[in-house]
């Protein structure tokens, strides 16, 4: 088959695939399948993408030219491919994990969660494949709007507000700063096309680039650098499932996606570290993974404590991109896949302990690991790559970080790395810990509860053993990542 | 035959069906009428825009009288833009009216109704037709005169309060515009705009000519309902019957605009703008308008005066990008008239669909009522997101060259009002879903339906137009920027 139309079919089957789950909507099973066959048909797109991008084929397609000059263009390239392949394969296992939890938790308005569901994945992948920042610009808003049903799923108070700050502040950076800095992109090239070695550069005063970059980094809201992260807390209100693939992986690495992009593409490395434009912003980073890290310890519920941890990670991947040398890069990219595979199985054990025990507070939590040996095993695996440590995936991605911030020669941040680690141990371990060795203060509750639904440890099973073999084996992401911090 | 007078058509189509339409049987039939009418325009007006759109001008002397003796029906490519925006509009409002009206307007004034719906139309058409400021006028008058007669038609008492009150700012602004066309002719002898515009060149420093300027744009800005000049707006778009409320506030203050720039750039010129105060005027009140107008809006309770507030913000906008005075600027206007209509009609359609299923479109009325009308709600979101400026839709195109004008006039304050002004949509626009959606229906009694078809196809044809036009632009923004060229609006000067 044609290339660009494999790319093509990536982004519009999940939009196609809405149809089909809306005139389904009484036959629950069958609704189902049209997910899991639209997630099955997209990953093995994307691995087919992927394979034909290795074999060195040129993927770029026109579709309209909305403004002059400006295209609707997708185009692959490896940040992009790495981010397009961690998001298809991860919503054929989400698909397979939201069945179980939905059904088990006698969800209602399932058609609408699986029809927007959908509609997110589709614009996450025309993220993944915008070939300009245009491009990139209008799923990054599609998506923000796509997913304001999901936060707001529950449809009470509490869901209801939860869903006003996220779309609140999403909104708000990106229209008031993120488009202002593409508009002054725009004015001051004349373009907005993703080139190696940036666009900027000989165009801009680099006085200025400082600020612009500012408002690229804080405009990208998906980013949750602080002081703009507390839509990922309030996005906490939305089912598991979409906390999982959506709050741990499609927004917000669209966003530190997005960052990435604007760093190598529109400013150009050289440019930044010969401007001196994240000078000043790395604290801004560093600071995040601190202080994320810290509130993340105060939260005794567990989907909480998640969501700040995401914010500290973030964090990490942010600092890769500011720090602007190869190795920090590498890092950058490679840990968008590291901790995507690593944080949604923490999300599937916190869903699973949800839907079979009933229980959102850690300090509940005594003694069910001893019941839910799986849940709370693929959590403590989930937990290990996290905080580095091999033999597990997330070890890759924090050494090139920790060598970025030694190149860059920022050994203050190297501390900040480090001491963060040890922080992840702090708030991530005591779950697992409590789970299996904790004792219930209410022993007879504990008999009562059994492990998740099947279909939801599948889907934790999978995630996990990903986690482990990427230690053995991260070729593909570290091929990909490695072609994205080169292409400077 | 057809193609040497279609500007005239244009115009003398409708007026000859408006007194037809009157004397016809109460019943379908005036609808009938009107439709084919207002659907042979919208083919003339697309006729007239194809032969203009590469650049060409079109020059009409009515009755055979040469211009500038005669009256002359000049059309380029801004003139063809808006009479195709006037008669899409009506065309797409008439399939909406048949219900809605039917309920609205007794029985025995449906005739009567229809008719003077087609005068408002000649008016706006002739507006958009003629080269002759005085010809304008008349028109101008033909579709104030209309309206009011319209708004009146409503179906609360309050209506002619309404009525009345716009009856009296109207003519206070035709008035003023009619002081101001008599002063230039005093001093020029001419009325037509182009012969005009040459004429001023050498006297633009005159008493009289500033003085005539100012108290036409005074008139015109009380027609368009400029900031502080809007007191009349909320109440006309809110009393009137609904199918009116979509189709004044799709074309009526997009006319409006449009006279403004003609009246300033075509009349005027760029230089006399910068030299006088106007620009500066311009963006001060526009600036205001945007932040005000959003705000009043954000605390309104009722559903169709809080899309009037917005369309007072909106039209600040378009205000915005005169005062800018740059060839960005107006694109980013004119686009914005086109783009806004196509918004603000979805709305103002949305919003009288649940004033047919529920009687009043108060916000305590409509509590829950997104969910029982899935796609009236939707349509009221996407097109929200319009209003907002959201990638992919029509009003992020507007957005867009609005924010570079201002880069490019290096007016950053104006830029981050245009974003605000963005945000404070957000605000509004996001309380009216959350309502529609989140809050329990207040009577349980109460079983609503989604609105009928003939309400939800027109609605969402221009909901397929919003995103379309924020997608391929190659109309809107083509053609504006072709309207712009010949405005010859001179570059900004560093």
């Amino acid at each position: 088959m044609n290339d660009q139309v494999l790319i093509l079919l990536a982004v519009a089957l999940p939009f196609a695939s809405v149809a089909g789950i809306l005139l389904l909507a009484r036959w629950p099973n069958l609704r189902e399948a049209v997910t899991l066959t639209t997630a099955a048909a997209v990953c093995a797109i994307v691995i087919t993408v992927f394979s034909r991008f290795h074999e060195g084929a040129l993927m770029a397609v026109d579709i309209v030219e909305t403004l002059p000059g400006l295209f609707i263009r997708f185009e692959v390239e490896p940040l992009g491919m790495l981010f397009a392949l961690i998001v298809g394969v991860l919503w054929l296992i989400t698909s397979i994990y939201s069945i179980g939890y939905m059904r088990g938790h006698n969800d209602p308005n399932q058609t609408r969660f699986y029809a927007m569901f959908a509609i997110a994945i589709g614009s996450t992948l025309g993220t993944a494949f915008a070939g300009n920042l245009f491009t990139l610009f209008v799923w990054y808003e599609i998506l923000t709007i796509s997913t304001y049903p999901l936060v707001a799923h529950a449809g009470t108070d509490r869901a209801r507000l939860g869903a006003r700050t996220y779309v609140g502040i999403l909104l708000a950076t990106s229209i008031g700063l993120q488009l202002l800095a593409i508009l002054v992109t725009y004015a001051v090239t004349g373009s907005l096309d993703f080139r190696e070695g940036g666009i900027l550069a000989g165009k801009l005063d680099p006085a200025w680039a400082g600020l612009l970059y500012a408002l690229f980094i804080f405009g990208i809201g998906k980013a949750a650098v602080m002081p703009f992260h507390r839509w990922l807390p309030a996005a906490m209100v939305a089912p598991t499932p979409v906390s999982a693939l959506l709050h741990a992986v499609a927004v917000v690495k669209a966003g530190v996606f997005t960052v990435l992009k604007v760093t190598i593409y529109i400013f150009g490395t050289d440019f930044i570290t010969s401007s001196g434009a994240s000078d000043w912003l790395i604290w801004f980073a560093g600071g995040t993974i601190l202080l994320a890290s810290l509130v993340a310890m105060t939260q005794d519920n567990l989907k909480l404590r998640l969501a700040y941890s995401t914010v500290s990670q973030l964090g990490y991947i942010v600092l890769g991109a500011l720090l602007a040398t190869n190795m920090s890069l590498l890092g950058g990219a490679l840990h968008i896949s590291m901790h995507a595979f690593a944080k949604i199985t923490l999300f599937f054990a916190a869903g699973a302990i949800l839907v079979a025990a009933r229980k959102s507070d850690i300090s509940d939590m005594d003694g069910l690991g001893r019941v839910m040996p799986i849940t709370f095993g693929a959590f403590l695996i989930g937990s290990l790559s996290i905080i580095g440590l091999p033999p597990f995936g997330g070890m890759w991605s924090k050494w090139y970080l920790a060598m970025g911030t030694v190149e860059a020669g920022q050994w203050l941040l190297l501390t900040v790395l480090l001491l963060s680690s040890l922080l992840n141990i702090a708030y991530l371990l005591p779950v697992p810990v409590r789970g299996f060795f904790g004792k219930a203060g209410d022993g007879t509750t504990v008999t009562r509860i059994k492990e998740a639904p099947a279909s939801c440890l599948i889907a934790m099973i999978i995630t996990s053993l990903a986690c482990l073999f990427l230690f053995f084996y991260p070729d593909p992401f570290y091929e990909l990542a490695m072609n994205t911090a080169g292409a400077r | 035959m057809i193609e040497q007078n279609l500007s005239l058509l244009l115009v003398v189509l409708p007026l000859l069906a408006a007194p037809v339409t009157a004397i016809l049987p109460q019943g379908k039939a005036p609808w009938l009428l009107t439709l084919i009418t207002t659907w042979l325009c919208l083919i003339l007006a697309s006729w007239q825009l194809s032969l203009v759109t590469d650049g060409s001008v079109i020059s009409y002397a009515l009755g055979g009288w040469a211009p500038p003796w005669g009256i002359e029906y000049r059309i380029d490519a801004m003139n063809a833009l808006v009479a195709l925006l006037i008669s899409g509009i009506a065309a797409i409002t008439l399939p909406y009216a048949l219900h809605t009206v039917e309920k609205e307007i007794p029985r025995h004034q449906l005739s009567l109704f229809y008719a003077v719906f087609l005068l408002c139309l000649v008016g706006l058409l002739g507006i958009a037709q003629t080269g002759d400021v005085f010809n304008l006028f008349v028109f101008l008058e033909i579709s104030s005169l209309s309206s009011y007669v319209l708004i009146a038609m409503g179906e609360q008492r309050r209506a002619l309060t309404a009525a009345f009150q716009y009856l009296i700012m109207g003519s206070i602004g035709a008035t003023f515009l009619l002081i101001g066309i008599g002063l230039l002719f005093v001093e020029t002898g001419t009325l037509n705009m182009l012969d005009l515009h040459e004429r001023l060149q050498p006297i633009m420093h005159h008493r009289t000519v500033h003085t005539g300027f100012a108290f036409i744009v005074v008139g015109i800005a009380l027609k368009l309902a400029l900031f502080p000049l809007h007191l009349w707006l909320p109440n006309a778009y809110k009393y009137s019957p609904s199918a009116i409320s979509v189709f004044l506030a799709a074309t009526a203050t997009k006319v409006a605009v449009y006279i403004m720039l003609r009246m300033v750039f075509t009349v005027f010129s760029t230089d006399f703008v910068r030299a006088t105060p106007t620009d500066h005027i311009f963006l001060l009140l526009g600036v205001f308008g945007v932040i005000l107008a959003s705000i009043a809006a954000i605390y309104q309770t009722d559903m169709k005066r809080l899309l009037a507030y917005s369309s007072i913000a909106q039209i600040s906008y378009m205000v915005l990008g005169m005062g800018l005075a740059s060839a960005l600027g107006v694109t980013a206007t004119l686009v914005h008239v086109f783009n806004h209509a196509l918004m603000k009609g979805a709305l103002f359609m949305a919003a009288g669909a649940l004033v047919y299923r529920v009687g009043s479109s108060q916000f305590k009325k409509l509590d829950g009522l997104g969910r029982h009308m899935p796609w009236t709600f939707a349509a009221i979101f996407i097109a929200g997101l319009s209003l907002i400026g959201i990638p992919g839709t029509a009003g992020f195109i507007s957005k867009w060259y609005l924010v570079l004008a201002a880069i490019e006039h290096q007016s950053w304050l104006i830029a981050l009002v245009i974003l605000l002004g963005s945000l404070l949509t957000v605000v509004y626009m996001w309380k009216l879903v959350e309502l529609l959606f989140f809050r329990p229906i207040t009577d349980p009694a109460l079983t609503v339906t989604e609105a009928p078809a003939w309400l939800l196809l027109p609605m969402w044809t221009l909901i397929i137009a919003n995103i379309y036009f924020g997608i391929n632009t190659e109309l809107t923004v083509g053609v504006a920027e072709t309207a712009v060229n010949l405005l010859g609006i001179a570059a900004i000067h560093e």
